[in-house]
């Protein structure tokens, strides 16, 4: 029991109860079914920026390309509903029958190897965390060991961002080009495109975010946390002190990599596509946002980020969308100049000690007048 | 693949396949000088740096607008004004940008790279209401368009040779104004010590405003030139900015020297790789190749040490 | 089919719209009950109509989306002083893609299930539209599709205004190896699906026609450099460069052919595009076009008196300086060729409008004449025109027949 309190503080545990409530409870009510598969969609992104929170916030390493691991996952997850979406009923007037339709447009006639795996959902649900893993091990291992970091790395990450993003728009006969991989209908012949089931997903995905969140807790708080922000902080230091620096860095890297392709893998369930829009540089570094406004410390901080950053993104760009830019450019540079913690740093400078105190108060006043409590309560 | 052609194709051919790859070159270091002075010396991720050559890409074609109007008979000596304007004018709101956001976050080299995303948004969105969000095309005096016809087969365009020009120029009064100068070294002062470059007297702030007002200049000069081979519209900058920013990082951030080298490589990569083989695939390994070097060798080409 | 029979009576329809406004407000029994005309609740009430406008306002594709979003408006506000639709004032409702496919999927939701629209003015780029599909057919929307494009698709809900791929291609060669005898073909595009499909429908016909493809490549969006392929090209020597390409590469393309020593007035090689508007035109500048050869359905210079009313309309509109391309003209048809199906099949119940769709025509399409095909796109004629210093396009050729759609060519 001790152990347990020592990992959860009675606040976090609340904090995280109150952002489980809202998410479970409060917004399914309170939204119809397509303002609640939006915010879905808004959630598959907190994914990345919990990810970034570790990696960036903690580990001090600001990666540029999370668009590549989000965009891993959810073409693996789109290769295997692509699959299943091309069978012989409903490609029967292609060349060749049973192949992604943007394949039989392209002069494939065979399904390439790579793909036939992805019949499998297993192996797909497998390879949507093993494929961006070892991605992010090769690109870590390769950087770290080298004591790259900073600045530099994040602009190889853009790098390999681009890259990516061109060969999967150049390869379209293997990946569907710049259109993506669009018209995703079934899993395992479950319609997806339904609002019960757009609503069922949207609880599995908040399902496997309160997991991450649990997961990135318990990792924060492990002595493995203590040493990365030791890192981030002085990094020659713990080196000295004789631990593996860039094994860290790896870990963490590999670990933000992972959540973000389960982000982007439950973004092609909820959206039914997926395209390289999401691997580029620009969402990348929107991600980053997402990250940064919530708080780069605060785990809760990159749900809420997530969530406001693109509600205020659809709202305004509704009524005002010539003016979306500003505001976001200007969130850009507020969130550095003004309030670098973001709304997570907001939150525990001004309106926690308010609350603290508020608190205090309700609790003299009820040791000192009992009844009152009753009352209260 | 050559197998049809005669020698003297081919000679011709490699000849100007030699003039693409140096106008690439070119153009790159046009790209990368700007960035190489802001990233390199002052260790500033201006993210924003394709927008401020589009500015000076703005400014040619409001000056070619100007001058057709109103001084038709000076038409074709416009282009040099509008380079100066370019430069002015991207300089100008370099030193305003320094002044609100950069110098707030010297400390902070991640945080200026978010802080001038958001700048690049802030000034696309400007460049559409101002301009439309179509693009424009900058009309260019007769004598710059065609080319030389050196023999029946080689032909040298005019407006990648004044490219080529431009950026000899800007590497020229760029090294002079660094290695020459007494505020080139005021710079490299403030580079290698803030606080005894301070101590001894060097208004650090202001070395800073400069530098950056001139990085952004240059990228002015460079909008400015690029509306010859490209196109000008609102979110033009942005086809650019890994490009440099992958130039000056290979080159060694803080070698001017290395910058111009590693602009040379990967220009004549680019360049040779894109005769071979198709465009994109070209481009693709030009970049992993690029990529793969600085994981074996992350401080670049040419590099004194390496910044965490 | 003649243009010039039908002229006369077309433009005296075009006068008589103001006429056709006033009869309309006046004779408003004649108004058929909401009940009768909207039994799938779509936003329509007894005196308007609502209709979604999709395109992307703000990113890179706002360039491009501009003019098809004032053509969709400005065909609206002619549908409405003209007395409307079925008696009923058209509002639309207007929505960013913000250049960002999924953006556009959730507008289009936005605008069939919580707007529930009529019908969709929408979408420029392949990977928009087949980003909306999906939604499109799962809540029975009906889509207005104006860009020309690679083909391959055929939706119960989309109405395809633009041509597909096969239109537009061989007309063009057609006509290059007939008049001009060209013999060696160089196919150049910008690195998606639109350009590669296009040239692969190119290629197969110019084999099909025993001529020789000499070179096919393709580069990313946005690519800037193309000094290297012009080497390739002056090497191979075609009689016609065959360019798809596109956006922000286009200025940097015939910038650089240009000041290669490529003077495309000489016509040797001869450039036949697909992808340059007057639009585009406006970014590369007419100088540096000056003598290539587009082919497409429409260009801004199109001699009829149709066309001259909706330029002038069009410039009275939006300003003086404006051009207009063959996609602009394609949105404009979008309201109209939806007004006529909804008149025809007196209801807006998109699976009436549906049945009601193909064989419609429009006589007074500023290109001229159009009809919709039971495929859902348009049987148009296709046009090859020569591109002038001054930005617009000067007519060479017309088809004299409508081309047949087909977006599954044999291939």
């Amino acid at each position: 029991m001790t152990a347990l309190r020592n990992l959860f503080s009675g606040r976090e545990v609340l904090y995280f109860l109150l952002l489980a409530v809202l998410l479970v409870v409060v917004l399914p009510l309170a939204l119809d079914a397509f303002r609640l598969n939006l915010t879905g969609k808004y959630l598959t992104f907190a994914f990345v920026a919990l990810g970034l929170v570790l990696c960036w916030g903690y580990g001090g390493v600001l990666s540029l390309g999370q668009g590549v691991f989000f965009g891993l996952g959810g073409y693996c997850m789109a290769m295997f509903l692509k699959l299943e979406a091309s069978d012989m009923a409903s490609t029967a007037r292609q060349t060749t029958p049973g192949i992604p339709d943007f394949m039989d447009w392209n002069q494939v006639t065979e399904l390439p190897w790579f793909w036939e795996p992805f019949h499998s959902l297993t192996f797909t649900l497998l390879a949507v965390l093993v494929v961006p893993a070892v991605f992010a091990f090769v690109i870590g291992f390769a950087m770290f060991k080298r004591r790259v970091g900073g600045v530099y790395f994040a602009i190889i990450t853009q790098a390999i961002a681009t890259i990516l993003t061109i060969l999967i728009i150049g390869q379209q006969g293997y990946t569907g080009g710049a259109n993506g991989m669009t018209d995703l209908r079934t899993l395992l012949g479950w319609d997806i495109r339904t609002d019960d089931a757009k609503q069922i997903l949207y609880f599995l995905c908040v399902f496997l975010l309160l997991l991450c969140l649990v997961l990135a807790h318990l990792i924060l708080r492990s002595k493995f946390g203590r040493i990365l922000v030791a890192m981030r902080d002085r990094e020659d230091r713990v080196r000295f002190s004789g631990y593996d620096v860039s094994g860290f860095k790896i870990f963490v890297f590999c670990l933000a990599g992972v959540f973000s392709a389960i982000g982007g893998a439950m973004f092609t369930l909820q959206v039914g596509f997926m395209s390289p829009s999401f691997v580029g540089i620009v969402p990348s570094i929107e991600m980053v946002i997402f990250c940064a406004v919530g708080g780069r410390l605060s785990l809760l901080g990159a749900v809420y980020g997530a969530l406001i950053v693109n509600l205020a993104k659809t709202s305004f760009s509704e009524s005002f969308p010539e003016l979306w830019l500003y505001a976001m450019g200007a969130l850009f540079i507020a969130v550095v100049l003004a309030f670098p913690n973001g709304l997570a740093g907001l939150y525990s400078r001004y309106l926690e000690p308010l609350l603290d105190r508020g608190w205090a108060n309700v609790r003299s006043r009820a040791v000192a007048v009992p009844p009152a409590q009753e009352k209260t309560s | 693949m050559f197998a049809d052609y005669s020698a003297a194709e081919l000679t011709s051919i490699f000849a100007m396949q030699g003039f693409a790859g140096l106008s690439l070159f070119s153009v790159f270091v046009l790209m990368a000088l700007g960035l190489a002075i802001i990233f390199g010396q002052m260790g500033v991720i201006n993210m924003a740096h394709g927008e401020f050559m589009i500015l000076g890409a703005y400014v040619t074609w409001l000056t070619s607008g100007f001058f057709s109007s109103h001084l038709p008979g000076l038409f074709a000596a416009y282009f040099p004004v509008a380079i100066l304007l370019a430069f002015l004018a991207s300089a100008l709101l370099g030193g305003a940008v320094e002044w609100l956001l950069i110098r707030h976050l010297y400390k902070r080299p991640l945080d200026t790279l978010l802080a001038t995303w958001g700048l690049s948004l802030i000034l696309q969105q400007a460049y559409r209401s101002i301009f439309g969000a179509r693009e424009v095309g900058v009309r260019m005096p007769d004598w710059m368009m065609g080319s030389y016809a050196i023999t029946d087969m080689i032909e040298v365009p005019i407006n990648g040779l004044f490219v080529m020009g431009i950026s000899l120029l800007t590497a020229l009064g760029v090294y002079l104004l660094m290695y020459r100068s007494t505020w080139g070294r005021k710079v490299r002062a403030v580079v290698q010590n803030r606080p005894m470059a301070g101590a001894v007297g060097i208004n650090t702030q202001q070395v800073d405003r400069v530098t950056f007002a001139l990085g952004c200049g240059i990228a002015g000069i460079a909008g400015s030139a690029f509306t010859m081979i490209g196109s000008t519209g609102p979110t033009a900058g942005q086809l650019y900015i890994v490009d440099t920013f992958l130039v000056v990082v290979f080159g060694g951030a803080q070698s001017l020297l290395g910058t111009i080298a590693s602009a040379f490589t990967i220009s004549q990569a680019q360049s040779t790789m894109e005769f071979f083989l198709s465009g994109s695939m070209a481009k693709v390994y030009t970049l992993l190749v690029v990529v793969g070097i600085l994981m074996v060798r992350p401080q670049g080409l040419f590099a004194s040490r390496i910044r965490h | 089919m003649s243009i010039t029979q039908n002229t006369p009576r077309r433009w005296g329809r075009w006068l008589a719209l103001p006429a056709l406004a006033l009869a309309s407000t006046l004779s408003h029994a004649a108004v058929p009950p909401t009940s009768e005309v909207n039994t799938t609740g779509l936003a329509v009430t007894d005196t308007t109509v609502k209709v979604g406008i999709l395109h992307s306002i703000t990113g890179t594709m706002a360039i491009s989306e501009t003019g098809s979003v004032q053509a969709e408006k400005l065909a609206i506000e002619q549908i409405n002083a003209a007395g409307g639709v079925l008696g009923r004032q058209i509002e639309y409702i207007q929505e960013d893609g913000a250049s960002d496919w999924p953006t556009f999927a959730e507008k289009s939701r936005k605008l069939l299930i919580n707007d529930k629209v009529a019908a969709v003015f929408g979408c420029w780029t392949s990977a928009s539209r087949k980003a909306v599909l999906p939604i499109f057919e799962q809540y029975n929307g009906m889509l207005y599709y104006p860009t020309f494009y690679e083909g391959l698709e055929q939706s119960p809900n989309v109405i395809y205004t633009g041509q597909e791929a096969t239109q537009q291609i061989i007309a063009g060669i057609d006509w290059v190896v007939r008049e001009k005898g060209a013999e060696s073909f160089y196919l150049l595009g910008s690195d998606y699906i639109w350009p590669r499909t296009s040239n692969k429908i190119a290629r197969a016909h110019i084999e099909s026609l025993g001529l020789e493809v000499v070179g096919e490549d393709y580069y990313p969006l946005g690519h800037t450099q193309f000094n290297s392929v012009i080497n390739r090209i002056r090497l191979k020597k075609p009689d016609v460069i065959y360019a798809i390409v596109v956006g922000g590469s286009n200025v940097a393309f015939y910038r650089q052919l240009q000041a290669a020593g490529f003077d495309l007035t000489q016509e040797s090689p001869l450039l036949l595009t697909i992808s340059v508007t007057e639009d585009e035109i406006l970014g590369i500048g007419g100088q540096n076009i000056e003598g290539a050869y587009a082919a497409m359905k429409y260009f801004q210079s199109l001699d009829n008196p149709n066309n001259e009313a909706f330029v002038e309309a069009f410039k009275e509109r939006w300003g003086d300086d404006i051009v207009i391309g063959d996609v602009t003209q394609a949105a404009y048809l979008g309201p109209w060729l939806w007004k006529a199906a909804v008149e025809k099949a007196g209801s807006f119940d998109i699976d009436k409008i549906r049945e009601a769709s193909p064989g419609i025509e429009l006589t007074t399409a500023p290109e001229g004449y159009v009809r919709i095909h039971e495929n859902h796109h348009l049987w148009s004629k296709t046009r090859v025109g020569r591109a002038m210093d001054n930005g617009q396009y000067e007519v060479v050729f017309e088809t004299d027949e409508l081309m047949e759609p087909d977006p599954f060519p044999e291939m």
